[in-house]
């Protein structure tokens, strides 16, 4: 009879695994229980406080941040997203030449999350921004120049 | 009038040949295999690596100690904390620093979570290849809740480059505790869920008994590792026999999974078990977690002792063996990753003879691999 | 020798339009049935895509599509809009007469055998008294467009889905042609309306009870076979073979076997609903005292095949696909015998008279 018994058997078990789906199914049918389904723009989305969105500098209300251009990031970098273009500016109170950010570039496309511009920078000047809309139809939009146009170091970071 | 009579030995078959990939969906990812097929037989299969060959070795000679983990996030994504884990473990062995206790159990626990997003991934991903196309649904949904605990704790999903050398990036989020204790009874109700709807399906049961054996000796002399060759009876567990991180220094209780068939079910068990044992292992861990930091003094730039330097780690695909040989500078003088993938790989050509097209797909499935993984 | 019954609906309007306008309005009246039928294919074609995507969302935890109109209910439409307007392209050296033969013989295979389901009382294009045997003698044609399709696409891909097809097809047929004649043996008559006139006072469901339920069982594991539906989808398989027979077809030869697959899905459903479930008769005879006859056996009969088409979703949505040496051991080692065995049963149990009928 086991051929009679392995007919039945076999049927047995692709029940069972039809009550797993249907078990699922009929709520869902009802009720929508168990769907998982996020509609993205309209609910938003749940993104964690400390998500690795992209790298982002730290501004003031006046302007200012807290980057000294020390280049540890750049450094720390593994594969070039951050590059830093500098100059030495005369302080005009301290009548002395300070090393000043120009732009600090990062390239968005390049850069891999990995945290450790982060972990390097002594000032906390840059920090992650849990922004994730970052699509463009143009590489070149990914390049991000990180200071805003007319900052400046903010007092007493230099220590 | 000429009469022709044809003789069975007259009718021949041919032997042709079969792209399988680059782009196949089978193949996950960009392995191609070169079949020879007579009819739907497999008689022959030789791999055609290289098509996602991103030099991850060589890049890491260019590379600081600190930076070369984030490069072994892309080589087994899906066992991404584990590979960062194995690197700041040779490179901890090699400055020879102490890292506090915290860390250890920190590594331990989000590599068992790595491991068991990279089993459920596996299950769902192996039921769409033998059709059940549900199955990918219900285990993506159970792999959403690692993925949550990951970003809330590494600010990342897949690629978390959360562990350094002498620690991790950041301490655990607050809710880390509450989120895994509620991910383990979850996964614990719905395994028996997943053996209803596809281990004890018939169906399944018979595509996978008997499929792709792979003998003892075959598991050895290929160098298979990690589940696919613990089916054959292998006992490789790094975990146990070189064990590292907390299950050196803490007392962990977990079987090792080992089933001696070889064949497709016997992967397939493994896998399934091995994600009850991980939940042991992490719940084993959970309660008292360590307070004394989550980083050991390291300078900033890192320079390893002269000397050649190896540590093996248990990723989710077998052994991952990462051997450096230092020169005393910044960068490593060579890097190179014993992937688990590749030697699994070299399993599949012996196993995968003689079967059908369909049992290839499947035996591929059990072997579980991840071409990134393989070509590196 | 064939009989066709004109007694229907368009029967009566094929005879009325002949006798007004001649030989040219018998014409005309075919011309309006063809084209009821051609519209009946594709709306029935676009909601039954749209069902199988909606009930697989909810299967899988998804929602489905539920942008394009109320419910998503026009995703389809701009889905096939969508492929009307794709280019269509194909492999270099193909065989271009087979490989555009292909999908007019599989639509016209499932076209055809569209004409003799009785959709509700005096609703039959066709009503031939060997009705069912013309259903399965028919859609054997449609495997012989998967085979040119697999053939022609110069793909060795296509190729394997296009003989496991064939394989597979063939085989079923057997089983799925014992299913129906052991039911038959209850009817007496191949003829579809004959059937449902034989089910009036009891569904052979009932009245044939234990081979009747098997015959059941065999009917919707060939009809899903037939179908191309998990678990038998070889022939597409997609973790295999891509997308098998039509993976080298794109836009509307695409959208045509597309089509034609839910078609098929249809029709075998609409034949178990026919044989076993009293077609468009209504349960317990809940609506014959009520007007508007018509509809309401559409009504009922509609009901019963979207029952049906739901378990044949339910099965796509739940097991894994067989192998091919499988495939052939479930129907020679097991579904013929069984079958086999039950038409026996069956006969002996009708000669006998021990029926349940009310």
């Amino acid at each position: 009879m086991s051929y009679l018994g392995d007919v039945i058997g076999g049927v047995k078990t692709l029940i069972k695994g039809m009550k797993v789906t249907g078990s699922y199914f009929f709520p869902n049918i009802i009720n929508q229980k168990y769907i998982i389904t996020r509609q993205y723009p309209e609910e938003p989305a749940i993104v964690m406080d400390r998500f690795k969105g992209e790298v982002v500098m730290w501004h003031n209300e006046n302007n200012e941040h807290r980057c000294t251009g020390c280049q540890a990031c750049e450094i720390a970098c593994p594969n070039g997203s951050i590059e830093i273009i500098w100059d030495r500016v005369l302080n005009e109170e301290t009548g002395k030449k300070v090393k000043t950010i120009d732009k600090h570039i990062y390239h968005l496309g390049m850069c891999t999350m990995c945290n450790l511009c982060i972990q390097a920078c002594p000032t906390n000047a840059i920090m992650w921004s849990t922004n994730f809309h970052n699509s463009t139809y143009d590489r070149s939009n990914l390049t991000k120049v990180l200071n805003k146009p007319g900052s400046k170091l903010m007092a007493g970071v230099e220590e | 009038m000429e009469t022709v009579t044809l003789n069975s030995g007259d009718l021949k078959s041919q032997e042709y040949f079969l792209n399988m990939g680059p782009q196949h969906p089978a193949t996950h990812g960009v392995l191609r295999l070169i079949l020879t097929l007579d009819g739907e037989i497999v008689k022959n299969i030789e791999p055609d690596l290289g098509y996602i060959h991103r030099s991850i070795e060589k890049q890491c000679e260019y590379e600081g100690y600190k930076q070369i983990i984030h490069l072994t996030d892309r080589m087994d994504y899906l066992s991404a904390h584990i590979n960062n884990e194995a690197v700041a473990l040779a490179i901890e062995q090699a400055l020879q620093i102490e890292v506090p206790e915290r860390v250890k159990v920190i590594r331990t626990i989000m590599g068992e979570l790595t491991r068991i997003a990279s089993h459920l991934l596996w299950w769902g991903v192996m039921g769409m290849d033998v059709g059940a196309l549900t199955t990918f649904m219900y285990a993506f949904r159970d792999r959403e809740m690692i993925n949550d605990i990951m970003e809330e704790t590494c600010g990342a999903r897949l690629t978390m480059s959360y562990s350094t050398p002498g620690g991790v990036m950041f301490d655990l989020h607050p809710n880390f505790q509450k989120r895994v204790k509620a991910f383990i009874p979850h996964l614990r109700k719905v395994i028996p869920q997943y053996d209803e709807l596809l281990t004890g399906n018939v169906i399944f049961q018979k595509r996978m008994k008997g499929i792709g054996v792979m003998s003892y000796e075959d598991a050895i002399s290929h160098g298979a590792s990690g589940p696919a060759a613990r089916g054959s009876g292998v006992s490789c567990d790094r975990r146990i026999k070189d064990p590292y991180s907390a299950f050196a220094t803490k007392d962990i209780k977990f079987n090792e999974v080992l089933y001696t068939e070889g064949d497709n079910l016997a992967r397939y068990n493994v896998r399934m078990k091995e994600m009850l044992e991980s939940l042991n292992i992490i719940e084993q861990l959970i309660d008292n977690i360590p307070d004394d930091g989550i980083q050991a003094k390291t300078k900033a730039l890192i320079k390893l002792p002269k000397g050649e330097y190896l540590q093996r780690v248990e990723t989710a695909r077998g052994d991952l063996g990462v051997y450096i040989v230092s020169d005393g500078k910044k960068n490593p003088y060579r890097v190179k990753f014993r992937s688990p993938g590749f030697s699994n790989l070299n399993a599949l050509i012996e196993i995968g003879k003689g079967h059908l097209i369909a049992d290839l797909v499947a035996v591929m499935s059990t072997l579980d691999f991840v071409v990134p993984d393989i070509d590196r | 020798m064939i009989l066709i019954n004109t007694t229907n609906y368009f029967g009566q309007l094929v005879a009325y339009l002949s006798d007004q306008m001649g030989i040219g309005g018998q014409i005309l009246a075919y011309v309006i049935v063809a084209a009821i039928y051609l519209g009946f294919f594709a709306l029935a074609g676009l909601l039954l895509v749209y069902v199988e995507r909606r009930v697989a969302a909810f299967f899988q935890l998804r929602l489905g599509p539920n942008r394009v109109g109320p419910h998503g209910l026009f995703q389809t439409i701009a889905d096939a809009l969508k492929l009307l307007s794709k280019e269509i392209f194909g492999t270099n050296r193909k065989d271009n007469l087979l490989y555009k033969t292909a999908y007019y013989l599989v639509i016209t295979a499932s076209l055809v055998s569209l004409s003799v389901i009785p959709f509700t009382q005096g609703i039959q294009a066709f009503d031939i008294n060997v009705g069912v045997f013309f259903i399965s003698a028919v859609s054997s044609v449609g495997v012989l467009g998967i085979l040119l399709g697999g053939w022609g696409s110069n793909n060795k891909y296509s190729l394997i889905g296009g003989m496991r097809s064939g394989l597979q097809m063939i085989s079923y047929e057997l089983s799925s042609g014992l299913a129906v004649i052991t039911m038959v043996l209850l009817a007496g008559t191949l003829q579809m309306s004959g059937i449902i006139e034989a089910q009036r006072d009891t569904w052979f469901i009932i009245k044939g009870h234990i081979p009747a339920l098997i015959a059941l069982f065999i009917f919707v594991v060939a009809g899903t076979a037939e179908s191309n539906r998990t678990p038998f989808d070889l022939p597409e398989g997609e973790a295999e073979l891509g997308a098998g027979y039509h993976s080298e077809y794109s836009g509307m030869g695409f959208a045509y076997f597309f089509l034609a697959e839910f078609i098929n899905m249809f029709i075998i459903s609409a034949v178990g609903v026919t044989l076993f479930f009293g077609g468009w008769l209504a349960p317990f005879h809940l609506t014959d005292a009520l007007p508007w006859q018509p509809l309401w056996g559409a009504l009922w009969f509609f009901l019963k095949v979207a029952v049906f088409i739901f378990f044949m979703m339910w099965f796509r949505w739940t097991f894994p696909r067989l192998r091919i040496d499988q495939l052939l051991t479930l129907e020679w080692k097991y579904l013929l015998p069984i079958g086999l065995v039950n038409i026996i049963l069956m006969a002996v149990l009708v000669y006998y008279n021990v029926l349940i009928s009310f």
